[in-house]
């Protein structure tokens, strides 16, 4: 990060970092902070005092059935939110690829559910999933599925697991797109006359050379249904039934905010943070690999 | 074997189901805008719009529903607008000016800056919520569009993107401005933002579409219902058991929430994907 031309002086590069480092130290260090010192402390029955209780909240916190099984239903949710956003943004990147009439228009259209939030996802999907009025349960009661999420928590869980998919299936086929299209078309030509069919042409050719854009998108899609995806929980299905779609960001509010366990919270966005930690370091190998082979 | 002809229909086909896919949730929630509830609750509801449309969206926006205490959605989307114009703007008022000073200047503590924004990166907001909220509190920022936005304006993304535009900025250009005599301040004002316009259009994009579709945070931080913002004045329409939902006008605010963003992304689709390619750089 250097360059051979600067400015000397110190005052204005401080006052030109001042506020971001105000707003930087006021809403992030500070709150992070206060986030590990409480997840070691522990109130009294009453609320008023709190005292050091070094890993009590932790021990508690992983002695919790619930907590380890919300683990358990984040990994599930998180993994089958990646798998069905990526595929199908893949399949559509690649299809997008081949046309020539239309390609504007397809891809525009396919761009815009990332405009949507993900609360306003959930809505739309539970307004067509909802039981008694929506009309894809309706069909599937036809068909004869005994449809209905506020009860049966696999459901639950394939309903949010579709609204949330939905709407990154856009990022991943913009990135996959831009991948797709970096690929230098001399090599897709050398391999079609030498006589491969287009399908040994992707596998040989283009999905190995995607792989970086991949990997990077694994990583992306995970922290995205790890971390934004409260909305869809929060509106669909407040994590139910009987705790069958409680993420553990939904967790961490639900235990902090209407709980009111403040040391369990602040446990937990600890744990969190380190998850997030480890997710970009994990990114940024990652990244770096993209830029050395690409 | 496959002719040529024939196996060109099947990347339309496939793009097609994909378009059918994106656009089936949106489309019935435009029947259902369209519809009185009555026709809705008797399942399954009309899949071809009636006439109420018109009545459904000047309801929402006018009035709201019973469960959003009188808050009109109107005002909804007015919050909603502010707040995402904050956190755009706020971003990009505060990342231009210190990713200036990382970039251009030497000074002590320097790097030891630079890390402490960029380190920010790694916890959204979600991972720190209860703390940040007792400080919001404490800051007396409850109900307003202040407490909305400043938190959120937090983050290292927009000051990376801009410092990693800022270093392919030539040292001949610096070196040019100071035989002209141009002290630091007039080269960021005339040569450095002119310079960084593409950027600074493709961000706001991005960080506005991102500030609009807000959740979590602001669920924590209003309470009043006129300081609502329109994604959690929808959720709040939505009842649980007591009076009926009026999903008429749910499906109304829902398209009236996705509305700027997707005018946003359709009108300023180069920017949109420049803005969402750099970012994650």
């Amino acid at each position: 990060m250097d360059r051979r031309a600067v400015f000397n002086g110190w005052l204005l590069p401080v006052l030109l970092l001042l506020p971001q480092l105000a707003v930087t130290v006021v809403f992030f260090f500070w709150p992070a902070g206060q986030a590990i010192v409480q997840s070691v402390q522990g109130g009294d029955a009453f609320g008023l005092a709190t005292r050091f209780v070094g890993w009590d909240n932790f021990a508690t916190l992983f002695a919790d059935p619930n907590y380890i099984f919300s683990f358990g239903v984040t990994a599930v949710f998180s993994v089958a939110v990646a798998l069905l956003a990526l595929v199908p943004g893949l399949l559509f990147a690649v299809m997008a690829d081949r046309v020539v009439r239309g390609a504007t228009f397809y891809r525009t259209v396919l761009l815009l559910p990332y405009a949507i939030a993900p609360a306003v996802a959930g809505v739309l999907w539970m307004f067509l999933f909802n039981p008694s009025i929506g009309i894809v349960a309706f069909a599937l009661r036809h068909a004869g599925v005994d449809w209905n999420y506020f009860l049966n928590g696999r459901q639950a869980m394939l309903l949010v697991i579709l609204a949330a998919a939905w709407r990154q299936i856009s990022y991943n086929f913009l990135f996959f797109l831009a991948g797709l299209q970096a690929i230098p078309s001399a090599l897709l030509e050398a391999s079609a006359i030498d006589g491969a069919t287009p399908r040994r042409r992707f596998w040989t050719i283009v999905f190995p050379l995607l792989a970086p854009t991949s990997f990077f998108l694994v990583v992306v899609n995970m922290v995205y249904a790890f971390f934004d995806t409260f909305g869809v929980i929060h509106n669909v299905t407040q994590g139910g039934p009987n705790r069958a779609t409680e993420i553990l960001v939904y967790k961490v509010w639900y235990d902090g905010i209407v709980g009111l366990d403040l040391g369990g919270s602040a446990a937990q966005s600890v744990v969190l943070m380190g998850i997030v930690i480890a997710l970009t370091a994990v990114q940024f190998r990652f990244i770096e690999r993209r830029v050395h082979y690409a | 074997m496959v002719t040529a002809r024939q196996s060109a229909w099947i990347p339309h086909a496939i793009l097609i189901a994909g378009i059918a896919i994106v656009a089936f949730p949106i489309y019935v929630a435009l029947v259902a805008s369209t519809q009185h509830l009555d026709a809705i609750l008797e399942a399954p509801m009309p899949l071809l719009p009636s006439d109420q449309i018109i009545r459904n969206f000047h309801d929402a926006i006018t009035a709201g529903t019973a469960k959003t205490s009188g808050v009109s959605v109107g005002r909804m989307m007015f919050n909603s607008l502010v707040m995402a114009l904050i956190i755009a703007a706020g971003k990009i008022a505060i990342s231009l000016p210190s990713a200036y000073a990382v970039v251009f200047f030497r000074f002590p503590l320097r790097k030891l800056c630079f890390w402490a924004i960029f380190v920010t990166l790694m916890l959204p907001v979600e991972v720190r919520i209860i703390p940040t909220y007792q400080i919001a509190t404490d800051m007396g920022l409850i109900d307003r569009y202040a407490g909305l936005s400043l938190p959120l304006v937090a983050s290292a993304t927009a000051t990376l993107l801009f410092r990693q535009f800022f270093l392919t900025i030539p040292d001949e250009l610096v070196e040019a401005a100071k035989i002209d005599g141009a002290g630091p301040l007039r080269f960021f004002v005339d040569t450095v933002i002119p310079l960084s316009r593409t950027n600074i259009a493709a961000l706001f994009v991005i960080l506005f579409i991102f500030g609009w579709n807000q959740y979590l945070w602001p669920l924590l931080v209003t309470n009043t219902p006129s300081m609502t913002t329109i994604i959690i004045g929808m959720r709040q329409m939505i009842g649980n058991g007591d009076t009926q939902t009026e999903w008429q006008i749910v499906m109304a605010t829902a398209l009236l929430a996705i509305l700027p963003p997707v005018a946003v992304v359709l009108l300023m689709q180069r920017w949109f994907v420049k803005g969402l390619v750099d970012t994650e750089k």
